[in-house]
């Protein structure tokens, strides 16, 4: 299984903090957004066709081209804001 | 590297002088202090802020503050050096961060405090969601500035 994480904004817009998608499915992180595309607009603008969209798995920033192995926390985030 | 270098993530207020004097205990090599605080203000984007919540990442967001922190020690000769961040709700006035180094000259504490400040704030995964007086909520944008303000350091 891959586990998926939803930070801040996408959290809200998306009504969803986490859930787990089956890993053979899915080769890169790629693959995973245009699955997450297929569920409606929200999701597609959210993150498929976000140029500003940050990843990371395994805590470890990542981009679309990053393969993925069956474990995997990928996680879905906006720019960050801190300090 | 000393053995009071750290970083944390809480909820917590903390205290600026009980934090330096952490970082300076068994130091008598230490000729340079620098900290910076970041202050929460009550006005952003011309909006009056009553409210402003941080969320984080659990665990990505420690690696990469350590991350931030070892890079600094990388690039500059410190002693020590910490940082600290909080989460969770805030008001107007309070404290939301803290990064603190020591190093035996001037120059390089106050670069390094400078590169630690400028990569947290485009690298470490927090996020800020400003409460008008209203009740009504915003999450704020990243600011170009941020990202231009990285680029300084740079190799």
């Amino acid at each position: 299984m891959l586990e998926i994480l939803y930070f801040a904004s996408f959290r809200e817009v998306l009504g969803k903090a986490q859930e787990e998608l089956p890993v053979e499915n899915y080769k890169t992180v790629e693959c995973v957004l245009k699955d997450l595309a297929g569920r409606g607009e929200a999701w597609q603008q959210a993150l498929k066709d976000n140029a500003n969209l940050q990843i990371a798995v395994n805590h470890s920033v990542a981009t679309r081209q990053t393969e993925l192995n069956p474990g995997d926390e990928i996680a879905f985030f906006p720019p960050v804001t801190g300090g | 590297m000393s053995l009071y270098s750290f970083v944390k993530v809480q909820v917590e207020d903390f205290d600026l002088s009980t934090e330096v004097k952490i970082l300076r205990t068994g130091h008598k090599d230490i000729g340079a202090v620098v900290s910076f605080v970041g202050t929460v203000r009550d006005i952003n984007e011309g909006d009056d802020i009553s409210v402003l919540e941080l969320e984080h990442y659990p665990g990505m967001t420690e690696k990469a503050l350590e991350n931030i922190r070892l890079e600094a020690h990388e690039r500059w000769p410190l002693q020590s050096s910490l940082i600290i961040h909080r989460i969770g709700e805030m008001q107007p006035c309070d404290q939301i961060v803290l990064v603190a180094v020591t190093s035996r000259h001037r120059e390089a504490a106050f670069e390094a405090a400078h590169f630690i400040m400028d990569y947290l704030k485009t690298n470490a995964p927090f996020w800020k969601k400003e409460t008008f007086p209203n009740g009504e909520t915003r999450w704020v944008d990243a600011r170009v500035t941020d990202k231009e303000a990285e680029t300084r350091w740079l190799k």
